[in-house]
């Protein structure tokens, strides 16, 4: 049985059909990118699997479960963790902070703990503490820890909303243009992350990505979306080197 | 000792400069260098600092304006003085007064609360005009109602005393309208006041650095974000509003035990005195519950040392409101502040390895 299985996802804005029968599949432990020219809906789809909107019609199933109409928060209970294009920090959270946001529902204890400082509290938080910073590690954010989170460079911003999204323990991480806005090294090294977080941290990961280079260096399957429909899907390379797939983004440029 | 991180630190230096404050007003008035009028406005000042702590937590830290808090005073007021004038004669004053205190505190958590559901839900700046109408529709009953006591139990009106139907003999007014409560006993002092403003000053901020601190702030920052991140926003929001109310309700029965008669005037309870409460919050720096309490202490203080310099006060006040301005939020002035301030707190860290 596949991690995500969609089937025929409607949505409309007024007049505007912005994701149109949309379907996918996605395998446990896949790397897969949704590509597509600028308004193709791909955002869209992204706010739909987590609840941002609720789909007009058509269903989402997460791991056997039927996720459709669950609101964020309970997506989020229910595995699927995200990025956004317009990155969405608590911009006046410390980086480790913004981590450990990421961890609350990972060791809890009560409001009354924490104003009465009880050993509980002191022990979930030296956990929290020692989680944030391993997964900091991984970003290479840990030099930053206690930096405010809006005073990051744009890269590391990047970085960081990875970092949190992932301390919610995803079974699905979705990432909305990991690499807009970084240079091309900064690009190579979150390959190389992305493919180590897909490893090390036993996860399903489902990418939307305007940088070709990225895109076919890690992903191993494609959907590609135009007007809100599907245009091709399947192997990365094959996608890649689709006629049609090629006119949509030469029309578009 | 465990290294104290600097977010500690700034807890412990918050609650020292209290202490200190206290301690340097003790001396003062044992030495009988503090004149009577400077002594009664002890009172006044710390329970004002408690308010504009609770209220921080609303607009600085949750990140939603409320325009009705001294509405909530008025509940804590009200409510406490309602109790101790019944039990005035039946209960000694220590158990009395805690007993008011925790009535005072949880009507207003109560109402704080029952406010929440409905607004806190919305997104927008709806919290501003429900709790702004709240405020005076609290004030507005209070004016309007009489309530008093006898054998036969609680009789209530909104038209006179007489309409109540006491009994003349084992009949008691409790509040008698517009003319409020009289005779609520001056239960609380300048000691009770700061010991209930240090507890407030560490439920805040005890809370503030906590998990739930974290998503209440997370919500402020970013509502979207905070909700896929697993944060159930709804209930934050009603945490740190329930909070923050009750808080409120606290400095109103430090206010309601501290005078004679108790009226719901504008002045005290109405919306320019939630505004007041958001000039302490917005001088003393959003956010920060440190400056809330320094804010308030100026400022309650300043109008009413002034008030020789008839022509001059509001003036001077004035002055002082767009100093403390630009001290907290001219960005060249917060740099010079942590330029100098680390400085110093740099030299300090060095004599102290010494
Ligand atoms: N809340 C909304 N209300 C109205 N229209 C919307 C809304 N959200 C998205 N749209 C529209 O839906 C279409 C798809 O938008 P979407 O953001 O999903 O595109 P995208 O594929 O992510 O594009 P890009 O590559 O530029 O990020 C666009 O035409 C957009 O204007
Ligand atoms: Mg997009």
């Amino acid at each position: 049985m596949s991690l995500l299985e969609v089937n025929d996802l409607n949505i409309s804005f007024g007049g505007l059909h912005a994701v149109h029968n949309f379907n996918i599949s996605i395998e446990r432990g896949d790397l897969y990118g949704l590509i597509g020219p600028n308004g193709a809906g791909k955002t869209t789809v992204f706010n739909l699997l987590t609840g941002v909107y609720s789909p007009d019609e058509g269903r989402i199933i997460l791991d056997g479960r039927d996720i459709t109409n669950l609101k964020p928060i309970d997506k989020n209970k229910a595995g699927i963790a995200r990025t956004f294009q317009n990155i969405r920090l608590f911009k006046d959270l410390s980086v480790k902070d913004n981590v450990k946001v990421g961890l609350h529902n990972i060791y809890p204890y009560s409001a009354l703990s924490a104003i009465l400082r009880t050993p509980a509290y002191h022990k979930a938080e030296k956990q929290m503490d020692e989680r944030a910073m391993e997964l900091l590690e991984v970003f290479d954010l840990a030099g930053e820890a206690d930096t405010m989170s809006s005073n990051l460079p744009y890269g590391k911003q990047r970085k960081l909303e990875i970092a949190r999204a992932l301390a919610t323990n995803p079974k699905l991480l979705l990432l909305d243009e990991p690499a807009a806005g970084m240079n091309p090294n900064e690009t190579a090294e979150l390959m190389d992350t992305i493919r180590f977080i897909r490893e090390n941290f036993n996860i399903t990961i489902l990418l939307i990505e305007h940088d070709m280079k990225l895109v076919s260096g890690i992903c191993e399957r494609l959907t590609v979306l135009n007007f809100g429909q599907i245009l091709a899907k399947g192997d990365t390379k094959e996608v890649l080197s689709n006629p049609e797939v090629i006119k949509a983004y030469i029309g578009e440029d | 000792m465990k290294k104290l991180t600097k977010q500690q630190k700034s807890n412990l230096i918050t609650l020292a400069m209290v202490v200190c404050f206290y301690l340097i007003c003790e001396i003062f008035i044992r030495t009988g260098l503090m004149s009577s009028h400077l002594k009664g406005l002890l009172v006044p000042l710390t329970y004002y600092a408690i308010a504009a702590v609770g209220l921080n937590l609303c607009v600085g830290i949750l990140g939603e304006l409320s325009l009705g808090h001294a509405g909530f005073m008025c509940i804590g007021a009200f409510s406490s003085s309602i109790f101790s004038v019944m039990t005035r004669d039946a209960l000694p004053t220590v158990p009395r007064f805690i007993l008011a205190f925790i009535i005072g505190v949880a009507m207003t958590a109560l109402l704080g609360f029952l406010i929440g559901i409905p607004v806190l839900r919305l997104n927008g700046d709806y919290l501003a005009i429900v709790t702004l109408a709240f405020g005076e529709i609290i004030k507005n009953i209070l004016n309007a109602v009489y309530m008093g006591v006898d054998d036969k139990g609680l009789h209530l009106s909104l038209k006179d005393a007489a309409s109540m139907g006491l009994d003349a003999s084992t009949g008691k007014k409790i509040i008698n309208g517009a003319m409020g409560i009289t005779g609520t006993p001056s239960d609380s002092n300048f000691t009770i006041a700061i010991i209930i403003l240090l507890v407030s000053l560490i439920i805040v901020q005890n809370l503030v650095q906590s998990r739930d601190g974290r998503a209440i702030m997370s919500i402020r920052d970013n509502r979207i974000a905070a909700e896929s991140t697993g944060i159930n926003v709804t209930k934050y929001k009603m945490l740190a509003f329930t909070i923050s109310a009750a808080i409120a309700g606290a400095a109103g029965v430090l206010f309601s035990h501290n005078i004679s008669t108790l009226t719901a005037q504008g002045i005290y309870f109405g919306y320019n005195a939630s505004i007041m409460l958001l000039v302490y919050v917005v001088l003393g720096g959003i956010g920060n519950i440190r400056g809330s309490v320094i804010a308030a202490m100026i400022l309650y203080v300043l109008p009413e040392l002034l008030r020789g310099m008839d022509k001059y006060r509001m003036l001077i006040y004035s002055i002082v409101l767009i100093v403390m301005m630009l001290f907290n939020w001219s960005p060249k002035a917060i740099e010079f502040r942590q330029n100098h301030l680390s400085k110093f707190s740099k030299r300090f860290r060095k004599e102290a390895a010494r």
